[in-house]
C-alpha cells in the first residue's frame, strides 16, 4: 500500500537549543538536521546561534565554527571551501547547494540545513552516495577509443570541438541536481538522474571518444534516460550554474537522430 | 529510502551490479517521439472538433448526423479518436511507470491500461463509423 506518512523512526523532532554566544552583535540562528546510527533516537533539528560579526560569510564557515566551538559531534563533508571539490552539498533554506558557495546573508531568518533529500543518511548532514557513484561508473566516464593516440602527442581537438565540453567539465559531482529531481526521488534505483546524464553527454559529445553509439545504446531505456520529464529542478538548483536539463535534451535529440 | 532509517544494510550484490540492473531496454525513443508527434497532431484536431461541436450545439439530431456523415468530418473524428486515445495511452504509461515501483504490479497495470484504452478507442471508432455509414436508427 501507498505510504503517505514518514515511518515512525524517520519523524523529525525538535532537538537541543544551544545557547547563544554572549554579547552577540548580529545573532543568527542555524537549525541543523541531526541523526546518528549509533543510538535508536529519531532525527532531530538542533538550533545554534552564531554572531555574524565573528563568523565568515558562507554557510560552510558557520558549520565549521559550530563544530569547532559549540558541538564537536556535528558531522558534515567538506574539503576545498571554494566550490571545486563538491563535498559540502546539502539542502540549505530549502534548496540543494554547496555550503561553501552559499552566503549566509542570502537566507532570511533562521538558516535551516538538512542533508541532500531522498538519500539514505550516514550521519547528520552526510548522505550515502554509494548508489549515485555506482551509477556514474555505469556510464564509463572515461575516454574510449580504438584509434591509438598519435605518437608522443596528445589527441588533438579543434577549438570548436573543445567548446562542446563547456558547461560540462565544470561539474563537481556534488549531486545537488540529482537529489533535487522528483523523478530521481521516485525512480532513482534505475533513472540515472541529471548529474550522471550530464557526465554521459560529456563523453558522448567528446570529439576524441569513439564509443558514441555504445554510449547511446546504454542510455536508451525508459528508466535510465526517459524518466526525465523536463521538470528542470536540476538546472535551477545547480550551484555551479550548469544546465543538466539541456544536456539531457541533447541526448534525447541524438537518440531521435538515429531512431 | 527515508531519512534516518539506514543502518546500512548488507547487500550481497555489488553496488555496480545493482546500478547496472537488467541493462538498457534499448527502447524508449519511439515512445518519447510518438508522444510528442501525437501532441502536435492533437492541436488542430481538438480545435477543429471543438469549433464544430460548438456550431452544432443547437442543431437538430438529423443535422448533426448529416454533419458526421460527411467524409471530411467523419475522417477528422476518426483521427481525433485514434490519435487522442493513442496519446492518452502513452501518457498513462508514463504515469504508471513513474509511480508504480512494484514490478509485477506495474506490468499488470500497464497491460490492463492498454487493453482498456484499446477497447475504448474501438468503441468510439465504431460509433463514428456507424453514424457515418448511416446504419442503425
Amino acid at each position: 500500500m501507498a505510504q503517505l506518512t514518514l515511518p515512525q523512526n524517520s519523524r523529525i523532532s525538535k532537538g537541543k537549543i544551544h545557547p547563544s554566544p554572549k554579547n552577540a552583535v548580529r545573532p543568527k540562528m542555524f537549525s541543523i538536521y541531526r541523526w546518528s546510527p549509533d543510538d535508536d533516537a529519531n532525527p532531530r533539528m538542533d538550533s545554534y546561534t552564531l554572531d555574524l560579526d565573528d563568523c565568515g560569510p558562507m554557510v560552510l564557515d558557520a558549520l565549521i565554527k559550530i563544530k569547532g566551538e559549540q558541538d564537536a559531534g556535528l558531522t558534515f563533508r567538506r574539503s576545498c571551501r571554494e566550490g571545486i571539490c563538491g563535498s559540502c552539498s546539502m539542502n540549505i533554506d530549502g534548496t540543494n547547494t554547496l555550503a561553501c558557495l552559499k552566503p549566509i546573508s542570502e537566507v532570511k531568518g533562521e538558516v535551516k540545513i538538512t542533508p541532500l533529500p531522498h538519500l539514505p543518511v550516514v550521519k547528520d548532514l552526510v548522505p550515502d552516495l554509494s548508489h549515485v557513484y555506482a551509477q556514474l561508473q555505469t556510464i564509463e566516464p572515461w575516454l574510449k577509443a580504438d584509434t591509438p593516440p598519435p605518437e608522443n602527442e596528445e589527441r588533438r581537438q579543434s577549438i570548436a570541438e573543445r567548446e562542446e565540453l563547456d558547461g560540462m567539465w565544470e561539474c563537481v559531482l556534488c549531486f545537488s541536481c540529482s537529489t533535487a529531481c522528483p523523478s530521481y526521488w521516485w525512480n532513482g534505483d534505475k533513472y540515472l538522474g541529471p548529474a550522471v546524464l550530464l557526465q554521459a553527454y560529456r563523453w558522448i559529445v567528446d570529439s576524441r571518444d569513439e564509443s558514441t553509439g555504445a554510449r547511446l545504446d546504454a542510455l536508451e531505456d525508459p528508466f535510465r534516460l526517459y524518466r526525465c520529464h523536463t521538470i528542470m529542478n536540476c538546472t535551477k538548483t545547480c550551484p555551479k550554474g550548469l544546465n543538466p536539463g539541456k544536456a539531457i535534451a541533447k541526448i534525447k535529440k541524438m537518440q531521435l537522430e538515429r531512431h | 529510502m527515508a531519512r534516518g532509517q539506514s543502518k546500512r544494510e548488507f547487500v550481497g550484490r555489488s553496488l555496480l551490479g545493482r546500478a547496472k540492473g537488467h541493462g538498457a531496454a534499448r527502447s524508449g525513443v519511439g515512445h518519447w517521439w510518438m508522444q510528442r508527434l501525437t501532441a502536435l497532431g492533437l492541436i488542430p484536431l481538438v480545435v477543429y472538433c471543438l469549433v464544430s461541436f460548438l456550431t452544432l450545439a443547437d442543431a437538430e439530431l438529423g443535422t448533426a448526423r448529416d454533419w458526421l456523415a460527411a467524409p471530411f468530418h467523419a475522417v477528422m473524428m476518426l483521427l481525433l479518436v485514434a490519435v487522442g486515445f493513442y496519446h492518452g495511452a502513452l501518457g498513462l504509461q508514463v504515469v504508471i511507470e513513474d509511480y508504480i515501483a512494484h514490478e509485477t504490479r506495474r506490468i499488470l497495470l500497464l497491460a490492463a491500461m492498454k487493453m482498456l484504452m484499446t477497447a475504448a478507442a474501438a468503441l468510439a471508432l465504431f460509433s463514428v463509423l456507424r453514424v457515418a455509414f448511416g446504419a442503425g436508427g
